[in-house]
């Protein structure tokens, strides 16, 4: 029993090192909070090293049958790290300017990467709920962080309900799932379902419901409707961290439900995912064109990668799988650059959010003016930036299992989303500034807006390396 | 005696009401927090049923989780909804609706 633990050490380190910060931060000064930003960031690199020390080789089950060690999860975990990270820095200078600097939001940053560690390693009904609804638990405190803020507060409340009423379809399907099976582990309930010669009522019943619940969490059409108006309400470091790694999570839960628990029952689910994703990348592209504030706009956007997301999913292979899991990590990292770009740009009382706000970048700063053209043209997926390759390994696994048209929808409504893209583009190097005043960032932050667009650029060119990682995460 | 699916149909009816009042409600933010709470006692009378007919403690361990995320839930909930009362003097739902595109 105590061997087993060892598989589990990285989150009983996280959430040793979050519980120390949470006291610790207490004792500092209220002005001062760099000393917890410190913190929060060394446990962070501790938990990476831990992570990468003890990658597992084979597929390891701990705490009766609940909890699972594998190469899919250590990849998985360590991405969501190293994105937190990356997010904490951005997130520092932001609320420094805004003068929102808070330690809890720090710590209750730790406690939701713990909640989406729990969700990636999870391998029962139970596991995975306690870690969703650490994750949510400490979103839902986050965006209400401003409390100045109208926008912010109504935010959270719609985020609130609307994710728990998710979390509500979620359990009820679990509980039918649980009903029939007659246990909570993955393990147990997708043995049961292999034993099945045809899909049961009351199964097909806890897995609408399930699914509804995880196209709830991830903000897949028809459930997206939180989706635009938590990412403009929220202040711009909140809706970074949002839209970056519990995406991740997400899609780690989906796979471990869909995949681990409910494979058997896979033509009845790959139906489902698949209206679920042309509905998002139509809804999120085309809606996406009418909007004027650009953290909306990426709020459409997200939708319409989900819809790619769930699309990798559908096609029901491995490579299919690694697929998506490429397309999440290259969602995060793009996603992270363009929140990171209206961070940038914004200042004390002011949010650079309006598209008007990127007119005539070129002139004013013709270096971030060039980072915010690789994001955009990399989530447009114009080739040789990653995003290019992220939709390209999806839309090969869906024509590989004969669903040509399905591939052919795909790309009329990248194409139709490649337009809002590249809208922000032209804006930025074809039209004149309104304002001239120059980006008062600091170095570091400039520093590292750099590194994260020019990593598109670069895993653009060897995009083989993240690929061959995420295809031996599934080979096992 | 009472059978399995009288239960099962009391967590059904529950649910449908808890999702209806979330969906029908357009006064009162506080009459939302209650709905989250019988969707998830509904969820909890699925799980208990299950659990005593099928004779496996696992069910009743789930519902005890159930519980406790439930309450940090309200808890987080009401916190939210005292910032939402402060900025806006108003915490009816059909004016949540400063956001729109």
């Amino acid at each position: 029993m105590t061997a087993e633990l060892i598989y589990v050490i990285p989150e009983i380190a996280l959430l040793t090192l979050a519980s120390i910060i949470l006291v610790v931060d207490t004792f500092g000064s209220p002005d001062d909070r760099s000393f917890t930003v410190t913190l929060s960031q060394s446990s962070l690199l501790v938990v990476i090293g831990l992570l990468i020390y003890l990658m597992p080789d084979s597929t390891n089950y701990a705490l009766g049958m609940s909890f699972v060690s594998d190469q899919m999860g250590a990849y998985l975990k360590i991405f969501i790290c190293i994105f937190t990270l990356v997010v904490f820095f951005y997130s520092f200078e932001y609320l420094k300017e805004h003068e929102l600097v808070k330690g809890e939001y720090f710590v209750l940053g730790l406690f939701a990467v713990l909640g989406m560690m729990v969700m990636v390693s999870a391998y029962s009904l139970l596991t995975i709920y306690l870690g969703l609804e650490l994750l949510s638990l400490s979103l839902y405190a986050m965006v209400a962080m401003n409390r100045d803020s109208q926008q912010s507060a109504e935010a959270a409340m719609k985020y609130f309900v609307l994710g728990a009423l998710a979390s509500g379809m979620l359990l009820y399907g679990i509980s039918m799932l649980y009903g029939i099976s007659g246990a909570i582990d993955l393990g147990s309930l997708s043995a049961y379902i292999a034993q099945q010669e045809n899909t049961g009522l009351l199964l097909a019943f806890g897995l609408v419901f399930v699914v509804v619940g995880i196209a709830f969490k991830l903000g897949a059409v028809p459930f997206h409707m939180w989706v635009p108006d938590v990412y403009q309400g929220s202040p711009t470091s909140v809706t970074l961290f949002i839209s970056s790694a519990p995406k991740i999570a997400a899609f780690a839960m989906a796979i471990r439900l869909l995949v681990d628990g409910m494979a058997g029952l896979v033509n009845d689910w790959q139906g489902m995912l698949m209206i679920l994703s042309v509905l998002s990348m139509a809804a999120g592209n085309i809606i996406a064109i009418s909007q004027t504030n650009i953290k909306r706009m990426l709020a459409y956007s997200t939708i319409a990668h989900i819809g790619f997301l769930l699309l990798g999913i559908a096609s029901g292979s491995y490579s299919g799988y690694a697929g998506s899991m490429f397309y999440v990590i290259c969602y995060a990292l793009m996603s992270m650059g363009a929140f990171g770009m209206i961070i940038l740009l914004g200042r004390k009382g002011y949010e650079a959010d309006t598209l008007d706000d990127f007119k005539g970048l070129a002139t004013r700063s013709p270096w971030f003016a060039f980072m915010m053209l690789i994001l955009m043209f990399s989530m447009a997926g114009v080739p040789p930036l990653v995003g290019f390759w992220a939709k390209w390994f999806v839309i090969k696994e869906v024509v590989a299992m004969g669903h040509i048209w399905l591939a052919a929808v795909a790309v009329l409504f990248s194409v139709i989303g490649a337009y809002y893209y590249l809208r922000l583009v032209k804006l930025m190097y074809f039209d004149k500034p309104d304002q001239m005043t120059a980006l008062k960032a600091s170095k570091g932050m400039r520093f590292v807006l750099s590194i994260n667009g020019l990593a598109l650029l670069i895993l653009g060119f060897i995009p083989g390396a993240l690929m061959t990682l995420c295809l031996s995460a599934f080979s096992v | 005696m009472l059978v399995l699916s009288e239960f099962l149909t009391l967590g059904a009816i529950l649910f449908c009401i808890s999702v209806a009042g979330i969906f029908i409600n357009r006064k009162n933010v506080i009459i939302l927090l209650m709905c989250i709470e019988l969707m998830l006692l509904s969820v909890n009378m699925n799980f208990i049923s299950f659990s005593h007919f099928l004779g496996d403690i696992g069910g009743q361990v789930f519902v005890f989780f159930i519980l406790t995320v439930a309450a940090a839930e309200a808890a987080i909930g009401l916190a939210i909804l005292v910032v939402l009362f402060r900025s806006r003097n108003t915490i009816n739902v059909a004016d949540l609706d400063s956001m729109k595109g």
